[in-house]
């Protein structure tokens, strides 16, 4: 018998263990060759049947060696529960089983010495979202009667760009009486009010973010949707760069700068601009850290659009040089700006915080008009990689802090002067028109998705632990990864038919939630049209509480 | 639901040509108030249309509050009116003790300032009456504008005619120009100052209808001029968008329409004037309104209009004789007062124009 020591790493110590059934396996061996993870593997055991061949006991006994499939008990190769073997085997003889008694997140730090890391999203809360408090309870009827969502028109859009109060509009009237333009103002792109946000090359494989820019494009121009993608820090492919469809994007630089280089050298080539520049500042799901790639993840593309070796690639939190709001207004903003020559808006993308109203302010009170937007990323945002730490604990939820900046632009007359887009967990429960009607009812100019992207691809993580492991590089389903045979899984057509279809039904959907409360174009800041049923919330978020 | 309407003659009108305009109508509304604010003064105000008349209702103390604190700011009283009550028993009538029409002359430090500072003295004066009066509701301070009288009361309209005596014309109270509405607020309190039409620095407007983007309005109003407050109704948001449009920004008119309903961006995008446009729908888009509604307003220079909401959701309608043009919310008003006009030359605007009466009754028919 082998010795085993109580320290030893066994299933019952991982998150999940393999429900596996002998009888109904055919030994394919599909499961094995389909888990990324390398959790099952093809063992031998050892059998002892005992039997009797007369009337009377007497006991015989008979050994043989059976091919089984068995889980690894490794704290590296563990199960993940993506479920990738239940869905392949013919014969449902396998399944991921969630582990209640999980010791993983001890044995994790016990064995490895270093802290755990995974992608996806918080987990920890479980309760009812706020956003699940609020109801559209505002409802257009006799005297001011609802719109017809299929026979009206309605105007769904939304400012990306720094808007004029309009006293400061360089208007005056002409000889023909009528208002002529005496200056320029800041370049704005009235976009769909979802966009699709931020994930880079690297995050994502290359079909994967293929079939992202492939339904922007279709949105664009087969569907009338003037949905926008944000590149993501980590660069551009040059034929995109140098395309029509760049007028679609919105691309990101973070602070390691990723992709620039590329990016830089194609603007002479250039027939379009793009559709906006974000910087990126934060981000809500791991607030304070940087951009974190994994070597594993640094594939040869990679490495080309980047301008890296293969290692990791770890963002610094701070954009190095910056040291305050000014600065960060009058270099970064200033410098992007000029560089497209204040053709393109620039917007700044932050994690939520309790100091967003601050930073909020300062941006608003810009003298040189540049800021084109505030991204505002709230707590339940994914993300690719970060430590568990950070996606756990660290944050702040979008709901009240979208609605603190809206008021405090509100008390000084500046709503709608730098655009709000908030983010952060909308759409977590698959109803994204909902989340993003009542957050720009509570002042968002627009929102901005990407898990929920993921998901629409064939994502099988969730917010119970499930996968999760969007770090390793080995996504069961080829959306975050560069390996070959994993990248090949995901069919970038159908990924794109489903994001394409998502968004026609969601605004289908914005119109059903526009018309009962009377409006045909978008209703932000109408906090009004919104109750809640919980006090505290209702109280929070100056909306009338309702039981 | 509420009945509007507005008379626009090229001779004085008496406010009785209004209360039967909105009588046939009042079916369409709820007869609970009565409101005018008539412009272009005759009679007894003919010869002070240089001077700011004070139209309030107040208690005794109101009264004697607000003439000190005209008077401390050195404001001297040319002319008073107070008007002949019938006091009969069994009105419907929600009557305040005093109604005072007084005229005065500017103090002596203003009376050779431009324009545009006596202008602003007289929104302060106002401003600082109505918040005397208000805390004890000692009174309701409408107007103090030159060549501007209002009237607001609770009630039956047909009642509050009666005891102002307002069914008698007579010579004494006359106007060129007279908006008017039957209604008091519905939507929240019962408030005097609810009641349109509203009046600011020389523009009146009043609306049939329901705003839904309100708060939007509201909240951004709020931070714009010292002289947008009270919200008591959502149509006060209308007069405060056309005062500012139209006096602040010093933008014409058509501009307001661009304002409260902008054309939807693929249509502006086609337009020659996109950029301006699309400027203004930017800067402005918390003036935009929503809901059904229709828009009556008077500009200082005395011309009348009319416009509605983007879906045309609420009627108007405009008749006309030579010397008359009638607004009006139901085709029966005009046929009350203008009984012999040819209807077939009636105007039945729709959702993208503005409709205006200048001086000399000329209607012109703005497209947006």
């Amino acid at each position: 018998m082998e010795t085993m020591k109580v320290q030893d790493v066994t299933s019952n110590d991982l998150p999940w263990k393999i429900r596996y059934d002998a009888h109904r396996c055919t030994l394919c061996g599909s499961c094995v060759a389909a888990c990324s993870f390398r959790a099952i593997e093809a063992k031998i055991e050892k059998r002892r049947l005992v039997f009797s061949e007369s009337e009377l006991p007497e006991p015989k006994a008979r050994f043989s060696a059976v091919p089984v499939i068995r889980q690894v008990k490794s704290f590296k190769n563990y199960c993940r529960g993506c479920g990738i073997c239940e869905k392949i085997c013919p014969n449902d003889a396998i399944a991921p089983i969630r582990n209640p008694d999980s010791r993983h997140p001890i044995i994790t730090r016990c064995l490895g010495g270093d802290s755990i890391k995974r992608g996806g999203r918080k987990n920890l809360e479980s309760a009812v979202r706020t956003l699940d408090k609020l109801r559209v309870g505002r409802i257009s009827q006799m005297t001011d009667p609802s719109l017809d969502a299929q026979r009206h028109t309605f105007d769904i859009l939304a400012p990306f760009g720094r808007i004029l109060p309009p006293q400061k509009l360089p208007m005056g009237i002409g000889p023909d009486g009528l208002l002529q333009t005496t200056g320029t103002t800041p370049p704005v792109n009235w976009i769909y009010p979802v966009i699709i946000g931020d994930m880079s090359i690297g995050a994502l494989s290359w079909r994967m973010w293929e079939a992202v820019a492939m339904a922007v494009a279709y949105l664009n121009e087969e569907c009338g949707l003037p949905v926008r993608m944000c590149s993501g820090e980590g660069g551009v492919p040059a034929r995109l760069l140098k395309s029509r469809y760049l007028k679609y994007m919105i691309l990101q630089i973070g602070s390691g700068h990723f992709g620039w280089n590329r990016i830089a050298k194609a603007m002479p080539h250039m027939i379009e601009d793009p559709a906006g520049i974000l910087i990126k500042i934060g981000q809500g799901a791991k607030p304070g850290d940087g951009g974190l790639l994994m070597a594993n993840k640094v594939a040869e593309h990679i490495q080309a659009i980047r301008g890296v070796p293969k290692t990791d690639l770890l963002s610094p939190p701070n954009h190095q040089g910056l040291y305050s709001i000014e600065e960060s207004v009058q270099k970064m903003f200033l410098s992007f700006n000029a560089a497209f020559k204040f053709r393109v808006p620039v917007a700044i993308k932050v994690a939520a915080s309790a100091t967003s109203v601050s930073v909020y302010n300062n941006l608003v009170r810009d003298p040189y008009n540049i800021v084109g937007g505030l991204f505002l990323d709230g707590i339940d945002g994914g993300t690719g990689a970060a430590h568990e730490v950070s996606l756990d604990h660290t944050g702040h939820p979008i709901v009240s802090k979208l609605r603190d900046c809206y008021l405090a632009a509100t008390a000084q007359g500046r709503q709608g002067q730098i655009p709000l887009w908030a983010a952060g967990g909308l759409g977590k429960t698959g109803d994204l028109a909902a989340d993003a009607f009542k957050m720009i009812c509570l002042g968002a100019n627009g929102v901005f998705t990407g898990k929920l992207i993921l998901q629409m691809a064939g994502c099988v993580g969730n917010d119970q632990g499930r996968c999760n492991a969007c770090n390793t590089g080995l996504c069961p389903v080829g959306i975050t990864t560069q390996e070959s045979p994993l990248v090949k899984r995901l069919d970038p057509e159908k990924v794109a038919q489903n994001i394409v279809n998502y968004f026609l039904a969601m605004d289908t959907e914005l119109k059903k939630l526009m018309a009962p409360i009377g409006n045909s174009s978008l209703p932000v800041g109408r906090a009004d049209a919104l109750v809640a049923t919980d006090h505290a919330v209702a109280d929070k978020l100056q909306i009338q509480y309702v039981c | 639901m509420c009945r509007i309407g507005a008379i626009k003659s090229l001779n004085y009108v008496h406010p009785s040509k209004a209360l039967q305009l909105m009588q046939s109508q009042q079916k369409g509304h709820d007869n609970s108030g009565f409101a005018i604010v008539m412009h272009d003064l005759g009679g007894i105000f003919e010869n002070y249309k240089h001077l700011p008349t004070l139209s309030m209702a107040a208690t005794d103390e109101g009264v004697r509050l607000a003439e000190d604190i005209l008077h401390q700011a050195g404001f001297q009283r040319v002319m008073q009116w107070v008007p002949e009550t019938d006091d009969r028993p069994g009105l419907d009538i929600n009557a305040m003790p005093n109604y005072v029409f007084e005229t005065f002359d500017y103090p002596k430090a203003y009376r050779n300032a431009e324009q545009k500072v006596k202008e602003d003295l007289l929104l302060d004066m106002r401003l600082r009456l109505r918040e005397a009066l208000e805390p004890d509701e000692e009174g309701f301070a409408y107007s103090f504008w030159p060549d501007v009288v209002t009237l607001k009361e609770i009630g039956n309209p047909r009642d509050i005619g009666t005891y102002f005596r307002l069914w008698e014309p007579d010579t004494k109270l006359t106007a060129k120009v007279i908006t008017t509405q039957c209604r008091q607020n519905t939507n929240y309190d019962i408030v005097r100052y609810a009641a349109h039409p509203f009046h600011l620095q020389g523009y009146t407007a009043l609306a049939n209808g329901e705003n839904t983007f309100y708060l939007k309005n509201v909240e951004f109003q709020r931070k714009l001029h010292r002289g947008y407050i009270g919200f008591e109704s959502d149509s006060q948001c209308f007069l405060y968008t056309l005062h500012y449009i139209h006096r602040e920004l010093n933008w014409p008119l058509r501009y307001f329409k661009h304002v409260v309903t902008p054309l939807p961006f693929d249509d502006i995008e086609r337009r020659e004037d996109a950029q301006q446009l699309k400027a203004i729908r930017q800067s402005l888009g918390h003036l935009e309104i929503n809901g059904p509604n229709t828009i009556i307003g008077v500009l200082p220079d005395n011309t009348l209009f009319t416009c509605c909401d983007a879906k045309k959701l609420r009627p108007i309608v405009i008749g006309r004789t030579d010397d008359t043009v009638v607004f009006s919310s139901e085709v029966c008003g005009i046929n009350e007062i203008l009984p012999d006009r040819d209807w077939a030359t009636d105007i039945y605007p729709h959702e993208r124009e503005i409709v205006t009466i200048d001086e000399n009754l000329e209607v012109q028919r703005w497209k947006q």
